[in-house]
Order: structure tokens, then sequence, then C-alpha cells
């Protein structure tokens, strides 16, 4: 093919390349208007979920005590556990002490707000908080591995250890979302909305 | 193919090996006419492809199935046990390429099987519905451009420090999903329902609740990144996409959404990503504050007398960046920089402005305007606002870069107290 034929051939594929796309502006234009008349209800694309699937991940807490699980926990084998599966990484007794960093975070201090390292005694708002995130995430080795049990008396240990409960408690899903945290009363929601200040 | 690949990788080292050499002559050994010492000849040659005096004298390697940085250009990510952060300073524009992205996570990054994989939906809804990463792509799609900020982005101490250290925490993809409020309206969503639940498949299994009104406004459930798969660093096979939101509620390797009347008080919402503001704790603080940084010139690079490009990038989590200033006299005048087009919301913005060095030591700096109507504050303003125990969270400070009478700059540190 020599460069002349190609011309010619291409002049044709030209102007129906050109009639394409007015056609498939003009489309564009209209594809909103088009896409949402034709848009469904419904997809009806995944299925619905089964109750067992849902109970197998459904393990949040919220502050009203939603999502506690039976079982209960007491301090003492609290702090068995805590020896067992928590010490070597938040310290003996849950404190930092000075010149030491710990592999994991402090856990224990007292409950004074200028107090530091923060800790569950003077930065933790919510009880449910502590369980809620202890059975999805620690210990940080073997994530997932604490009966509910063990977690009820991990949080009772860890609570009477920062002061915030007795010794003789026993928690369940009955009290231990009524247990007021002393930091509760520090924090605040945002409430900035953009603009000029600087807040 | 492969053996090539490999013969490019040594010149790295600068030395051939044996094995370099044996795979350049089998590479070469294809090629009939040429005699054995001509094809070693060839493989040394070819060993020293990227670096020959004159490249139009030589044939290059072939196409390849999978393309690679020029041996020149070597940008990095600067990993620490927690995280990893975006090179800034080697970016020319505001797209960070997929495998510079900053990383966040806390329990490390999840191998997940993408057929495997189901996203939840439950809680105040008509009905709970399990979808696969096959039905989530299945739903009409859309992409958009914005950036995604750790909120602990804020890193300060001493001179040596490069846009990276500082806030390296911040990175800008082309994401492509689908809107989540196509999926609410297929799970069909409850009055009822205020926040929702958001809860990643990582051993962190990290949860955070987002209030429904971002779900209804632009908050999308992603797959993409920059036109192929998501990153397992970034939630492949699905993340939530929450654009302005801190980094940590767009919850990666998403595989549970629980609708809500209340928030959950989830650990990464009280204990973690909040911080004293005087005598209180500020909390849920989601979009991230406008906010510019100068990438060049900035440590370590160095500025020689004449005419000097300042280049940055400008951000808000509250929509358009609206102007961008640049100071040259250490903070006492401020110009207009020019933003490149377009200019778009809940993303990094390009900034360029021209000046003329005449060589004396000074300080440049930049601040950013967002369409709010706030202007970046100073770490001074941003203490006297908030008191000295700032915490790290939700710092925007203006970054100011001090250059030396020889050209050198260097981070000028603040110190709080
Ligand atoms: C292998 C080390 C390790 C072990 C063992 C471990 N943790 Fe942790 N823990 C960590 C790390 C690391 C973090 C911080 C994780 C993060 O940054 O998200 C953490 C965080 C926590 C926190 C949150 C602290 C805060 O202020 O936000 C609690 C509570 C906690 N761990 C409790 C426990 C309990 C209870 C156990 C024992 C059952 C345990 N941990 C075992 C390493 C460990």
């Amino acid at each position: 093919m020599n460069r002349k034929t190609v011309y010619i051939l291409a002049f044709p594929v030209m102007l129906f390349l050109m009639s394409l796309k007015t056609a498939f502006t003009s489309m564009q234009a209209q594809s909103p208007s088009t896409d949402s008349l034709k848009r469904p209800a419904k997809f009806g694309f995944g299925r619905p979920a089964t109750a067992q699937e849902i109970a197998a991940w459904n393990i949040d807490i919220r502050p009203d005590g939603k999502g506690l699980p039976a079982g209960q926990g007491d301090v003492k084998k609290g702090k068995l556990l805590y020896a067992q599966k928590c010490a070597m990484c938040h310290g003996e007794d849950g404190t930092e002490k000075p010149g030491v960093k710990l592999p994991g975070s402090a856990l224990v201090g007292d409950t004074s707000a200028n107090s530091k390292p923060k800790t569950i005694g003077n930065y933790w708002p919510y009880a449910t908080t502590l369980f809620d995130y202890m059975r999805r995430a620690m210990p940080y080795n073997l994530p997932g591995s604490l009966s509910n049990n063990e977690v009820y008396s991990i949080t009772a240990y860890l609570l009477n250890a920062n002061k915030i409960i007795k010794a003789d408690v026993v928690l369940d899903a009955k009290n231990l979302y009524k247990v007021q945290m002393p930091a509760k009363k520090l924090f605040i929601m945002d409430d900035r909305k953009g603009g000029p200040e600087i807040k | 193919m492969k053996k090539q690949d490999k013969t490019d990788r040594k010149i790295v080292t600068g030395k051939m090996s044996r094995r370099t050499l044996l795979g350049g002559v089998i590479t070469a050994a294809v090629l009939p006419v040429q005699s054995l010492f001509a094809s070693e000849a060839k493989a040394e040659k070819q060993v020293l492809t990227d670096i020959v005096d004159d490249p139009t004298k030589i044939i290059g390697p072939g196409p390849s199935p999978l393309g690679k940085r020029s041996l020149f250009e070597q940008p990095v990510r600067k990993p620490s046990d927690i995280s990893s952060r975006t090179p800034l300073q080697d970016m020319h524009s505001t797209i960070t390429p997929a495998d510079l992205h900053f990383e966040r996570h806390h329990a490390g990054v999840p191998a997940i099987d993408p057929v495997k994989h189901e996203l939840l939906i439950h809680g105040l809804v008509d009905q709970p519905m399990k979808f696969t990463l096959a039905d989530i792509k299945r739903f009409p799609s859309i992409t958009r451009t914005c950036f995604i900020e750790c909120a602990g982005n804020f890193r300060t101490g001493k001179t040596e420090m490069t846009p990276q250290d500082i806030l390296g925490l911040t990175s800008q993809s082309e994401w492509t999903g689908v809107m989540l409020s196509t999926i609410f309206e297929e799970v069909g969503i409850s009055n009822k329902a205020k926040w929702f639940l958001a809860e990643g498949s990582d051993a962190a299994v990290m949860t955070r609740t987002i209030p429904i009104a971002k779900a209804w406004d632009d908050a999308m459930i992603v797959y993409a990144q920059n036109g192929e798969a998501m990153r397992p660093e970034q939630g492949y096979p699905m993340r939530l996409l929450l654009p302005g939101f801190e980094g940590n509620m767009n919850i990666k390797w998403l595989r549970r959404i629980e609708l809500s009347e209340e928030p959950y008080m989830t650990r990464e919402e009280t204990s973690k990503y909040t911080y004293p503001v005087k005598d209180k704790i500020r909390m849920f603080s989601f979009e991230l504050d406008a906010r510019s940084i100068i990438t060049y010139p900035a440590y370590p690079q160095k500025v020689n007398k004449g005419w000097v490009e300042i280049r940055g990038i400008a951000w808000s989590g509250r929509g358009k960046v609206e102007k961008v200033e640049v100071s040259t006299d250490a903070g006492k005048t401020w110009q207009l920089a020019n933003l490149q087009e377009p200019v778009l919301s809940k993303a990094h913005t390009y900034f360029r402005h021209l000046w003329e060095w005449d060589g004396k030591a000074t300080e440049i700096l930049s601040r950013v305007t967002d369409e709010t109507g706030y202007l970046q504050p100073t770490l001074a303003q941003l203490v006297a606002a908030r008191g000295v125990n700032l915490g790290g969270y939700h710092m925007n400070p203006i970054t100011a870069w001090q250059i030396g009478a020889d050209g050198r700059v260097l981070f000028k540190p603040e110190t709080i107290k």
C-alpha cells in the first residue's frame, strides 16, 4: 500500500469516526438523566446475610452495653491472666518505669487528668471500649484468642489497677457498661465547621 | 525476557557476575551471526546499557512485561515500626505512585484472598446483606482523586528533616469504586440510623464510627488505585474512602459495616486520634484542616543564586484550596502562588511561585486558605488556641525552610513551649 492509498482509505474512516464522536457526545450530554431513569431501585447484587454470619462477626460493644456477651470475670483471675499474657509487653504491673520503653502502651496510671502517660485511668472515657478492644486486638501476638470470661477478668483487673473499681467487683454484661470512667468528663466533641477561626 | 531482566537488574551493583554474563550470553546466543566472543562483548555492553556514552549507537533492551523506574530515579518510602512515609520531595505533581503511597496500620498488612473476601452490612438496615468483591464491582462505578492523610502527620525537632520526615503521611491517588450511598440504597437504611461502624479484616480488626451524613455525601467503597487494583498496604481488596476525613477512618480491608443510632466509641476514637485542647480532650475531629508545604526547595536540596521556582502542595479536608501564598522574607510579606489546574476538592493541589534569590540568607514559607475562609495557622497560633499539651493529632502549622547564604536548605523546627 502506498501513502496515497492510505489517505484515500483513511478518509471515509475518519468521517465515520467523526460521526461516531458526535453521536457519543450527544449521548454523553444526555447520560445523567438517562442513567438515573434507568437506575433500578435495587440492583439485586449480593445476597442476604444469615443470622449465623452476622453473629460470627458482630463483636462490637457500644457504650450502652449493647453487644456485651454472656460470661463474667474478676480481678483475681484477671491479675493472673495479665501476668501470663500481657505483662511481657505492657510491663509487670502495667506501668511504665523510668527509662524503660515498653513494647506495648502503659495501661495503668492514676486518674488525674494531668498525669502522664495517657492510660485507662486518666484517658479512657468508656469501660466498654476496653472490653471491645482487648477482645478484638489483644494480646498483640495472638489477637482474638481471649475467651469472653478472660476478657471480663482482665478488664476487671485493669479497672481495679487504675483505681476505678473495687477489688471484689465481678464484671458481667449487666454492670460493665455502668462503670464510670474518670476521663469521661474531659471529652468534648469537635464542633469546628471550617471558617477563619483557629480553634 | 526474564534473562534480560536479570542482566538489567545487575547494573545497580556495577559489577558483573558470572551468572549475569551467562545470562547475557544465552540471550545473545539466539542471534545467529555472532561468535561467542562477540556475544560476551555484547553481554558486557548490555550490562552497562543505561550508562553508555552514546545511546544512539546501541540498541536498548526490548519490550518487557513490567516497567520499572530509571536506575537514576529511586524514590523510596521511609518506614518505621508502624508507618511508612511518602517521599514528597521527589514528587513533581500530585498523584502519588501507588508503591509510594504512605502506609499506616496497627497490626500489619493482612494477606486477603479477593475471592473469599466478603463485606457484611447489618444493623439498622432493611435487609442485612453480604457482598463479594465481584458484587461490589458490578455496581455503577465512579473515579475520584483525593488525598488521604494520617491525623498524626506532624514531626519536628531538628533542622535535617525532609518534607517526608515532617509530614510524609499524606498521599494522593485516583480511586475507583462505588458510592457508599449506592450500596446503602441497595441494603435499605432505617431512618433511625445516625452513624455507621466500619471494620477492617486485619489483625487489629480496626473499627471507627462515621456519621451517616458522610455516606450520603461523598463516601465510597474503593477497589482500585491509579487505574489498577488497590495495593495491599492500602486495603486490598476493598477499603472505605472518606474524602477529607482523617486517614484512620478510611477503614482498609473493609469487611463489615453496622448501622447504629449512636457512635461505638472505639479505641481509635477515644484513646487514640483525640487530643488535648486546653483542659479538655477533643474527639471526633473528622476533617483534616487546610495545610501546605513547600517541597522544593526543601532539605536536603541546595539552591543557586538566581531564579528558583518554589513548588509545593496544599490541601484541605473541607473542600477546595482557595489560594496559596508564599513568603520569601521569613513571613514579612506574602505573594500569591500559581495553582495548578484543575483544583479539586479535598485534593492535594500543586502550587508554584517564581522567585529570584539574591543569595542572602532568608526563610521561605507557604500558607493556604481553603474555600471556607480558613487560613493555615502558625504553630504559635495553634498553641494559643489549644494550649501547650498539643498531642500529635490534627496539627497543620505553617512549615518554614531556612535558606543559608551557601544555598543549603534546612527545616526550621519550632519549639512549642
Ligand atoms: C506482643 C506484645 C503485646 C502483648 C503480649 C499484649 N499487647 Fe497490648 N498492645 C501492644 C501494642 C504494640 C499496642 C499498641 C497497638 C496499636 O498501636 O494499635 C497494645 C495496645 C494495648 C491496649 C490499648 C492501649 C491504649 O492506650 O490505647 C490495651 C488496652 C492492651 N494492649 C491490652 C493488652 C492486654 C490485656 C494484653 C494481654 C491479654 C495485651 N495487651 C498483650 C502489645 C502487646
